[in-house]
């Protein structure tokens, strides 16, 4: 069992609450631990670091402090950009003695800079022969659009180069372990419009239906994405892009830790799946046959589904 | 009883001011065996010199010691000044209180102590110094042209027509390298072609040029003046005497639908080719990979189709021809493979070269690279010339060039500049441009690198007077739509995204040196660098010799190079080996490492450590002719002076002369410690 720390932000434990549950279902059968990080505090993203750039170093370096007194030697934040944030943050202070002694008089500890940050890629890149062996209900002939967004894999210098920044692969990768068909397509690294989903709806619905649209094209059944802020504006924001003329029909958002589970067998209640705005049925009729014997998988996810249920 | 004297340099301020030199000169008068000793502000001066020269004959004496700089710096100098007076150079030794003291000291009280013992030792030394006379080995008078291109084929016309041998090797079936390949060379338009092949032909005719075309170096022995080259005559499957070159072979072979290095894949070749129609030598090859009489074999089947032995009047074609090793003497060797481009797909021969996924090369047919535009360009090439995109052989009235793509990128291809590409993407709008009328041609360019006799004015001239459009600024990304390509860029001096549309797109890529450059640089004990680029000794005083005495580098193998610099470099390199030939014998420094025979027991630890393959095998035989012993025996021709062989002799049977155990021993006893 490897015990990795987990900072879930705030997003994970409100608009994107699937994602967490979907995480912590499939972990259990990947041989991993959670361990939360005593405390957390909000990572600074979007309003910090147009705030104060102490601010957007310091905010991270306090969780990452905390998970170092942990004793973690590494910290998973799920959310694309809890894991920018934090993975800047201590690519800064590696680099500027200077802000890493002012780091530490404002935090008042004796923060060492020891933690790793990895993004929900890296981690479940590194267990794709796992997932592969796990599948035992293969997504067979679900067509996945997967899409990186702007922070997941770059800048190189920050995420320590896992993935090609501009032709990434991981989640392709993880995907097709999970049994689906990733589909080529264009717009994988489009900004979607990001944090601009109340201040710029406008643009949050150009930008996101270009993606789907593009998506479409390719033949996909469904978009896989790794980050709140995308699915909360790919999925949500559906609606407006109807009633606005930018987008006809439904295309289905999915975590890619969703996709993970359904492909072990895990219960699609367990895995969030009833949560989206977009109706996940198309994918879950693809998929049909669950319930087989999922092994650990299965037990750990009953677990979680009673305490969200 | 040695009298030996002490010469203290000031170097101007160099030394004098750290080190009290007059205090040197006076601290080493009463060290026995010292005669004289004095100090003057430059002792590399003539008069200086003459100081020297004069002690010598007047107090007579035994040694020289030189207190001043490095013995890299001035040791020829002050050895030439001592012989001058007749004493034996090798008698001359330098202290060196410069580079060692001076330079990196500032307690001048400290740094004077240190000066005098620094001398001191040498003073020493120099005691059991013994004369010694220069090494003269014979030179063979050929050299070795490795690479086929413009810059061999230069380096191989300029040696022979210089009176001397050659052995050109190329490691393709014609020589012409990627010179060959273009169509038109900047800054004048003139056909590439046109200027190349008749130094093909001259090569080919020339008397003292022997070309090994369809070979490769196997191995490399010897030194400088002396080295034995193994040269690969691979297989051709064609007899070389038989065939007149008249290519009923090629006419006939059914597997027409290989892709043509030659046409960087653009166009398609038979599987018994020649590569061009003005290839030299004009002798088609057979590719066992492709054949389909070997492609038989190498399964177990028998063989079915001989179409070309059966088309050919002469009987030239010969199935079971196998490589021959032909082994050849040469004095020197030349280092001139070229180059090959960057390969921007995914899949990188290293790990960490990523590739330029992002701009679908590879996937998007109509993505090419500048060698590919060049062939478009050619009227030999596989359009005839006419610029039509690949995927529906289309004239494409959108067309954007994409500069530095894996130059001047460390993130992820080469921090180096590849210097020819600003240049070729200018000349490359200009042809397209006298072909298409009414295409537009658009660039995207980091800056504009122009440096070069003409070349400032070609790429205006692309600009003000061919309608090229120049945005600075990088893409992005590319992806197909329909059958347009879309591109997304950003433009930095409007300072806005771009998007736009091309129906068909140039990457000019980094240039690298050819795949196996490494191998052959282990060969021939050249180093080179984190590109593969051979090293040259020097940057500025020694540019195409390498570190390895008696092989030269000439042309892109050495750093991105136009071919005018090839050419240049290729000539220059003609003339250092001419220099080394003008003499029959080449002279070398004796201290190389010398074994005693008499207690020497053949154990050949030696053999093994020695870097240079400089230790040999030498029978001992009594009066009757039989071996009593075998020993080993320093080849002083190949010896570099390195020492490891001294310092792993088990008997201490190897001495480095002039560096002899009781030399450094005499030193190290000088300093009392």
């Amino acid at each position: 069992m490897t015990k990795i720390g987990y900072f879930p932000g705030c997003s994970l434990h409100g608009l994107s609450r699937e994602y967490e549950e979907s995480l912590k279902a499939i972990v259990a059968g990947l041989d991993t631990e959670l361990v939360e990080v005593d405390d957390w505090s909000c990572c600074g993203a979007s309003s910090a670091h147009g705030t104060s750039h102490l601010l957007a170093v310091t905010l991270p370096a306090r969780n990452l402090a905390i998970a170092e007194s942990q004793g973690l030697p590494e910290v998973l934040a799920p959310c694309a950009a809890c894991y920018a944030r934090l993975a800047s943050a201590r690519h800064e202070i590696e680099g500027d003695t200077d802000l890493a002694g002012h780091v530490n008089r404002i935090l008042v500890r004796d923060f060492k800079n020891t933690v790793k940050v990895r993004s929900i890629l890296e981690v479940l890149k590194g267990q794709v022969a796992t997932i592969k062996a796990k599948a035992t209900n293969p997504l067979k002939d679900l067509k996945v659009a997967c899409y990186y967004g702007c922070l997941l894999v770059r800048p190189v210098e920050v995420t320590g180069g896992y993935d090609d920044p501009e032709d990434p692969s991981s989640m392709e990768d993880i995907c097709k372990a999970a049994g689906a068909v990733p589909v080529k397509w264009n717009r994988r690294l489009d900004c979607c419009g990001g944090g601009m989903s109340m201040s710029r709806t406008g643009s949050v619905v150009r930008l996101s239906a270009a993606i789907l649209k593009d998506a479409k094209a390719a033949g996909a059944d469904a978009v896989v994405v790794a980050c709140p802020m995308c699915h909360s504006n790919l999925d949500f924001r559906q609606k407006a892009m109807q009633q606005r003329g930018a987008w006809e029909g439904d295309m289905p958002v999915l975590f890619l830790t969703q996709v993970v589970g359904l492909s072990m067998g895990i219960d699609p209640k367990t895995l969030g799946m009833g949560r989206h705005f977009v109706s996940t049925n198309s994918v879950m009729a693809r998929t049909a046959g669950t319930g087989s014997g999922a092994g650990t998988g299965t037990n750990k996810a009953t677990a979680v589904a009673g305490e969200v249920g | 009883m040695a009298r030996i004297g002490v010469f203290v340099c000031h170097c101007g301020e160099n030394i004098g001011r750290t080190v009290d030199c007059h205090a040197v000169a006076e601290g080493c008068k009463d060290v026995p065996g010292v005669v004289h000793s004095v100090d003057y502000k430059y002792m590399c001066s003539d008069p200086g010199q003459q100081m020297v020269k004069k002690a010598i004959e007047e107090k007579g004496l035994t040694g020289v010691v030189v207190a001043a700089c490095s013995p890299h710096m001035h040791e020829k100098t002050f050895r030439r000044a001592a012989a001058g007076a007749g004493l034996n150079a090798f008698l001359c030794e330098m202290a060196n209180v410069r580079e060692h003291c001076s330079w990196i000291h500032e307690d001048r009280e400290k740094a004077t102590v240190k000066a005098i013992d620094i001398t001191r030792t040498i003073i020493e030394k120099v005691k059991h110094n013994v004369p010694l006379s220069t090494i003269r080995i014979p030179v063979t008078r050929r050299a070795l042209v490795i690479g086929g291109g413009i810059a061999g084929i230069q380096a191989a016309l300029d040696i022979a027509d210089g009176g001397r041998e050659v052995i050109l090797v190329e490691k393709g079936p014609s020589i012409g390298g990627h010179m060959s390949q273009l169509s038109e060379t900047f800054p004048t338009l003139d056909c590439s072609q046109c200027i190349l092949t008749p130094r093909m032909v001259e090569v080919y005719q020339h008397p003292r040029i022997k070309l090994y075309a369809y070979s490769e170096v196997e191995s490399v022995e010897g030194y400088i003046g002396n080295f034995k080259v193994t040269v690969r005559r691979k297989a051709r499957s064609v007899d070389e005497e038989k065939c007149n070159g008249c290519g009923a072979c090629t006419q006939v072979c059914p597997n027409k639908k290989i892709p043509s290095e030659f046409d960087c894949g653009l166009g398609k070749r038979t599987a018994i080719y020649v590569p061009f129609p003005q290839a030299v030598p004009n002798l088609p090859t057979v590719d066992r990979n492709k054949c389909l009489l070997f492609m038989n074999r190498a399964k177990g089947r028998p063989d079915t189709c001989k179409k070309c032995a059966e088309a050919c009047e002469k009987g030239a074609i010969d199935f079971d021809q196998q490589d021959r090793l032909i082994t050849e003497d040469v004095g020197a060797i030349v280092v001139a493979t070229g180059y090959q481009l960057y390969t921007i797909g995914k899949d990188q021969p290293k790990d960490n070269l990523k590739g330029y996924g992002e701009y679908g090369y590879g996937t998007i047919p109509d993505v090419i690279d500048g060698l590919q535009f060049e062939r478009l360009a050619s009227a030999s090439g596989p359009t005839s010339g006419k610029i039509l995109r690949p995927s529906d052989g289309k004239v494409p009235k959108r067309i954007v060039f994409l500069q530095c793509i894996g130059s001047r990128d460390p993130q992820k291809g080469m921090e180096y500049c590849s210097k020819i590409c600003c240049m070729y993407v200018a000349k490359h709008t200009m042809l397209y441009h006298h072909k298409v009328h009414d295409g537009v041609a658009t660039v995207f360019y980091m800056d504009i690198r122009a440096a070069g006799k003409g070349y400032e004015e070609f790429s205006r001239r692309a600009i003000e007077e061919e309608g090229a459009q120049y945005i600075r600024g990088r893409v992005s990304r590319m992806w197909r739509e329909g059958d347009v390509i879309k591109i997304l860029g950003f433009d930095t001096l409007e300072g806005e995204p771009i998007e736009m549309d091309a129906d068909m797109v140039v990457l000019a890529t980094a240039m690298r040196p050819q795949p196996g450059i490494d191998v052959l640089a282990q060969k021939l004990s050249v180093s080179y660098d984190q590109h593969g680029f051979i090293n040259e000794a020097h940057p500025k005083l020694r540019p195409v010799e390498t570190n390895t005495a008696g092989i030269y580098v000439a042309g892109a193998c050495q750093a991105p190079r136009d071919i005018p610099d090839a050419v240049a470099m290729a000539s220059a390199t003609a003339s250092k080996v001419l220099g080394l030939f003008a003499n029959e014998m080449l002279e070398r420094e004796p201290t190389v490492a010398r074994v005693d025979e008499g207690t020497c027991a053949g154990c050949f630890h030696c053999e093994r450590v020695c870097a240079y393959g400089a230790v040999e095998h030498k029978d001992i035989k009594d009066r009757a002719g039989n071996v009593v012993r075998v020993i080993a025996y320093v080849n002083p021709g190949v010896c570099q002076g390195c020492g490891t062989c001294e310092a792993t002799c088990p008997s201490k049977s190897v001495e480095l002369q002039g560096f002899t155990d009781e030399q450094i021993w005499s030193e190290i006893q000088a300093l009392g410690v």
